[in-house]
């Protein structure tokens, strides 16, 4: 990019890609924005001019309040274990041992089993409090077994979606924690520094970036968990496992009241992006070279 | 203190074995450099002294003390790596600090003796900065520090200057010198290059093969190589090598002569050759002289006189500075 004119054709050359993104992205949320100012319901043919009653309805929702707490709570949560879990499973990974790269596949694998599919497997193969495999495990030690999904509805649901993420946070860690050097780690040891501190002061703080990188990606995804509330519980019972995006999609299609459903996602990307600002300033700046 | 002794310390890495049989005794205060070609093993001895890797036989003495089952953290020796293996968060402070927040040092004696290690190695206008925002040289500084602070028994290098640039290293050499001079502390230090051997060592260990050739001053290994490694690897340029019916003339499977130690001379002399290529160093010109049936030879000549390539040359050695080796390359004497 040395010259005026190279820089020109450059500009001329990625306009196409650029416009393509802007449409891409402008388009459904201005439609959404428009949608969410309309009294639009699939049942109903005449669609008016609603102002802000879709985001009224919405925001005095009694399910309102809860699915934000319960969208805060399972990305929380989720994050929680995965980043303990993932540094907790590097460490384990980055030993040498035999059939190491088996048990690396084995480990990510269930990053490759798709959402409904993870979800269904939990909710009939291990949480099923008939016969799941806790069930079982729970009488065998003379104990009532938990019906999961009736009383802890939302921490099964942060269970099952940590268990999906959790190899995407170890296989970020275990390639940060690779990148740290031999010679430093026996530094450390030289100096006096036991197996703990060397953990405390050399590898988390080589790991913060990568950690940085797992939360914030993370988050994107997990804001969206949809496919494992349907699955598994359907957001109940009651409003116990509703999140922001079941709540949204309650309103479109079992309500079939899509002025609504759009002021609820307008209001999904409004705390999206409250959460992203959080975050940065939280955790951003190890993202700083 | 810290006197280091090997005794039969053997390693091996799963079959192979890297140190057949090392025995060494190092006194206390001393430089001792290990010197060897690559892959011979000298950063492996190196690293059985630290304990930061396991004998397979052998006892390890501090002191007179056997250390072969501790771990490293428990030597009292500290350790300056070829990358420097700095810590990248910390600032240069917390770097030196750390050895000693690892021993659970007050804040006060830290904070003291931190500042005595920057002030001896000019550091303390870089106490907070961060190791990438310095150059090669004080990053090497901040290494040292950091294994000043502690006063340990010994100091081991590991190819300390590797990483820095021809006229840095030269510098950072006559330093450690003096920081030696300065603690009168233990110092192993592991190189490839004889010169930072020769320049820096009270006493040279010359390893091969993972085998101690030769254990001796700098000037004890170049009068009186032990054999014909010690003699070819120590002094520069090498020692030229010359067999059959010349060395057979000194009754020796092998003669060698250094450069310095060959007369060169355009009318009569012992040997006969060709110019081939010459090598201006100003103070020295380095002659290489094809010799018919032996090769390339070395010759080292004053800076003034003025041969081209295809002179016709004689060259003489001194007699009394011809080393002569048997069929095993083991010196005769």
């Amino acid at each position: 990019m040395a010259t005026r004119e190279s820089r020109t054709i450059a500009r001329i050359m990625m306009a196409p890609s650029v416009i393509v993104l802007l449409i891409w992205m402008i388009v459904p949320l201005a439609l959404t924005l428009w949608f969410s100012f309309q009294n639009y319901n699939l049942l109903n043919p005449v669609v008016t001019f609603a102002g802000w009653l879709n985001y009224q309805f919405f925001l005095t929702d009694p399910a309102f309040a809860q699915s934000i707490v319960n969208t805060l709570l399972l990305v929380g949560g989720v994050l929680l274990i995965t980043v303990v879990g993932g540094i907790f499973l590097a460490l384990l990974l980055d030993q040498p041992i035999w059939g190491q790269g088996i048990v690396r596949i084995l480990v990510i694998s269930p990053f490759f089993i798709m959402p409904p599919v993870a979800a269904l497997i939990w909710k009939n193969m291990l949480m099923h409090p008939g016969y799941g495999i806790f069930a079982r495990i729970a009488e065998a030690f003379g104990q009532q077994p938990i019906d999961w999904f009736a009383q802890v509805p939302l921490f099964s649901i942060i269970l099952i979606v940590a268990w999906q993420w959790l190899p995407f946070a170890t296989l970020i860690l275990l390639t940060a924690l690779q990148s740290l050097s031999e010679e430093q780690k026996e530094a450390a040891e030289m100096d006096g520094a036991n197996a703990v501190r060397r953990f405390i002061y050399i590898i988390l703080p080589h790991l913060a970036r990568a950690i940085t990188v797992v939360i914030l990606i993370q988050t994107i995804f997990l804001l969206a968990i949809f496919a494992e509330v349907l699955v598994t519980t359907n957001g109940g019972p009651g409003y116990n496992s509703t999140n922001l995006a079941f709540l949204v999609y309650r309103t479109a299609l079992l309500s079939f009241d899509v002025g609504g459903a759009s002021a609820g996602g307008v209001i999904a990307v409004i705390l999206a992006n409250i959460v992203a600002i959080f975050l940065m300033r939280a955790v951003g700046r190890n993202l700083d070279a | 203190m810290g006197s280091i002794t090997l005794e039969h310390v053997n390693k091996s890495f799963g079959g192979h074995q890297v140190i057949p049989d090392a025995s060494l005794e190092i006194e206390d205060g001393a430089f001792v450099v290990f010197v060897g070609p690559s892959g011979c093993g000298k950063s492996t001895l190196l690293r059985l002294i630290a304990g930061l890797e396991d004998t397979t036989s052998g006892i390890i003495r501090l002191d007179g003390e056997d250390v072969t089952q501790r771990g490293p953290a428990h030597r009292g020796l500290a350790m300056v790596f070829q990358s420097y293996a700095l810590y990248p968060h910390m600032t240069v402070r917390q770097n030196i600090a750390f050895p000693l927040k690892m021993a659970n040092t007050d804040k006060a004696t830290t904070e003291r003796k931190v500042d005595d290690a920057a002030r001896v190695l000019n550091l303390t206008d870089y106490l907070d900065r961060k190791p990438r925002q310095l150059s090669g040289g004080q990053r090497q500084r901040v290494a040292i520090g950091r294994a000043i602070v502690r006063q340990p028994k010994a100091f081991l290098f590991d190819e300390p200057l590797s990483n820095l640039d021809a006229a840095l290293r030269v510098n950072m050499r006559i330093e450690i010198t003096e920081l030696h001079q300065h603690l009168k502390t233990t110092m192993v230090y592991v190189t490839h290059d004889q010169v930072e051997a020769m320049t820096m060592a009270d006493k040279i260990v010359v390893l091969n093969a993972g085998r101690i050739e030769q254990y001796g001053t700098p000037m004890e290994l170049y009068r009186t190589p032990a054999n014909k490694f010690v003699a070819g690897f120590i002094g520069s340029p090498r020692m030229n090598f010359l067999e059959g019916a010349h060395a057979e003339k000194y009754r020796a499977a092998t003669i060698g002569v250094r450069p310095e130690h060959l007369r060169i001379s355009r009318e009569s002399g012992d040997w006969h050759g060709r110019v081939g290529v010459v090598e201006h160093l100003g103070s020295d010109t380095f002659l290489h002289v094809h010799m018919e049936g032996v090769g390339l030879q070395t010759v080292r000549t004053e800076g003034e006189k003025e041969f081209v390539p295809g002179d016709t040359v004689w060259l003489s050695p001194d007699p009394s500075r011809i080393y002569r080796f048997d069929q095993s390359g083991l010196a005769l004497r």
